[in-house]
């Protein structure tokens, strides 16, 4: 075979796998970057370009400002409390223990569950009248009255973004425990006797031979959960649709708001959000020299 | 005795004395604690079933245990409003996903696996670049594409949802493929195989368990997925829309019907939280070995 078509050889493999990512990936971006600069109606029906009309609306809606930065406070609370939640549940589910197969299998299940139903369950739970959380901590006599605006947690910005940041830690701690548990699975068992023959106590080990050496696990669910909570959005649309006005809303679903009045002013959100996740991703590649390691 | 110890009981035994009394009493600790957390991921979805059973009249009463379990919201869940056409549609949703996942991953993670060539850095890069990129963030491209083409949602949902999970299954093949050895493949090809028996007879069983892994994954989070299953399927017909579109309509305007809602919350849950726990300890490794790598 003639070099030249040697070297073409490894495209019928790839092909479909391109393919089915320029339909599904590459393509819609471009889609989305056009409708940015196009006039659209709620129907759909395209008015022609208006250059960048939208962009200067959207930047001048009282509430973008906002929302982007409750957008950064969600990703950077929710993800900062679920790894630290998840390096005790780690260790925790890492020992030896009767029935630790059960404990964990009992683990993965927000993780399995569709969030939107888990969403759904806990603005059941916060119901200011006969949900159960409230039933509960009236009991506790947290709650002075069933059906107050006190019992109302999601009738209230601040509440109600914080429940909804307890709901995302919730459903992110499975993954994260699970890729930091595989993080400690592989490291060698002689290092800790190393450190414990020159006498560190259990804390001092995990400090200076654990954390270290979790890196890489810590680092790789770090990314996986900024994405993820980044591009949220059963939650808070089950739980508040973004309301009170846009006062509980993310970048997501602003973005998704946005739509139903003004697809071209949606389009150009959703080109914000898309340049903000490939900044994160620029970051992290950078930190973790990802392409050296894949042609070694 | 303390030759045969682990680190962990080891570092515990040299904090303080008496190893041998306090060595139970600490794995009890340690299940109370992990059990106590365990108990705590199972409350929400127990509340759910709670609820489900509940008898309808007692839904505006503020008490915790319902005074019976009634299965009259899981019997009545089958008429009117079509929730078995639903089910029918996300199960043609996930199937299909996977069914192409697989078409399209297989190759690409075995020729990755065992060949170098120019461009596969750049391959894996565009991979992983589509594990970030998630549906949310391009949905009005998405959607506009999909729809100017004028695709029926169900075949638009089932190109996306496996165009989103592609990531996962390349990755997981690609480990399993790089696992096994090409001595393996060359012996059965010199033993009369040839090419395509050797990948038959040898490399794919190899490979199965992260074939199931990636079939599993991939079935899951289609069925799973909400929001663009939202924005293509709003104006269907209830019996036409995916499972979690369609126990949205359970939510009316001015009350909701959270008996029904949980009743099919189950159905659409219970099955998918057995399938996950038979992936369960290799489903990191696929989401992790691209950033990893």
């Amino acid at each position: 075979m003639p070099a030249a078509i040697r070297r073409l050889v490894p495209l019928l493999w790839l092909g479909p796998a391109i393919a089915l990512i320029g339909v599904v990936v590459l393509w819609p971006v471009v889609v989305m970057v056009q409708s940015s600069f196009q006039q659209i109606g709620g129907e759909g029906f395209v008015a022609g370009y208006n250059g960048i009309t939208n962009y200067r609306h959207l930047f001048n809606e009282p509430d973008f400002v906002p929302v982007l930065l409750r957008t950064l406070v969600w990703v950077v609370v929710v993800v900062a409390v679920t790894v630290l939640i998840s390096l005790g549940l780690a260790q925790l589910f890492h020992q030896r223990f009767p029935g630790r197969r059960v404990a964990r299998w009992a683990l993965i299940i927000p993780w399995a569950a569709s969030v939107m139903m888990t969403a759904l369950i806990f603005k059941w739970a916060l119901d200011p009248n006969v949900g159960v959380i409230n039933v509960i901590l009236h009991h506790l006599g947290v709650v002075k009255q069933l059906g107050s605006n006190q019992a109302d947690w999601l009738g209230n910005p601040t509440s109600a973004l914080a429940w909804m940041m307890g709901v995302a830690i919730f459903v992110s701690l499975p993954f994260t425990t699970y890729a930091i548990l595989s993080g400690l699975q592989g490291i060698p068992r002689d290092v800790y006797e190393a450190a414990s023959i020159d006498g560190a106590t259990s804390w001092r080990s995990y400090l200076a031979v654990t954390l270290p050496l979790l890196r890489p696990a810590i680092l790789v669910a770090t990314l996986i959960n900024v994405i993820n909570v980044f591009n949220s959005f059963p939650i808070i649309w089950e739980m508040t649709r973004g309301g009170p006005g846009y006062e509980t809303a993310t970048s997501t679903i602003y973005m998704v708001e946005l739509k139903q009045g003004d697809v071209g002013q949606s389009a150009s959100m959703s080109v914000i959000n898309f340049l903000l996740v490939i900044v994160i991703v620029l970051v992290y590649l950078s930190t973790t020299r990802w392409k050296e390691q894949v042609d070694r | 005795m303390i030759t045969t110890t682990k680190p962990a009981q080891r570092l515990a035994a040299q904090a303080g004395a008496a190893p041998r009394a306090r060595r139970p009493l600490r794995t009890w600790l340690i299940a109370g604690a992990a059990y106590l957390v365990a108990i705590l991921f199972l409350l929400p979805y127990l509340e759910m079933l709670l609820i489900a059973g509940r008898p309808n009249n007692e839904l505006g009463q503020p008490t915790i245990l319902p005074s019976h379990f009634t299965f009259s919201n899981f019997t009545t869940l089958w008429s009117g409003s079509g929730l078995g056409g639903s089910i029918g549609t996300s199960l043609q949703i996930a199937a299909g996903a996977t069914v192409i996942v697989l078409l399209v991953a297989l190759p690409a993670a075995y020729c990755t696996a065992r060949r170098r060539f120019r461009g596969r850095g750049a391959f894996l890069l565009l991979v992983l670049a589509t594990q970030m990129f998630q549906p949310a963030a391009m949905l009005v491209g998405v959607q506009r594409e999909f729809v100017n083409f004028g695709v029926p949602p169900t075949l638009a949902l089932i190109i996306i949802n496996a165009g989103f999970n592609l990531a996962f299954a390349v990755w997981i093949l690609n480990a399993f493929f790089s696992s096994i050895p090409v001595e393996l493949e060359e012996a059965s090809m010199v033993d009369g195989l040839g090419r395509v028996g050797a990948l038959t007879r040898i490399t794919l069983p190899l490979a199965a368990p992260g074939i199931v892994t990636a079939l599993i994954f991939t079935f899951i989070s289609a069925w799973n997925e909400f929001l663009v299953a939202l924005t293509l399927s709003l104006g269907e017909s209830p019996s036409q829309q995916p499972l979690p579109v369609a126990i949205n309509n359970y939510i009316g305007e001015y009350s909701v019907d959270w008996g029904h809602l949980f009743a099919a919350g189950l159905v659409a849950t219970v099955p998918v939280i057995i399938l996950f726990a038979f992936i369960e300890r290799r489903v990191v490794s696929g989401l992790t070995a691209g950033a990893v790598k």
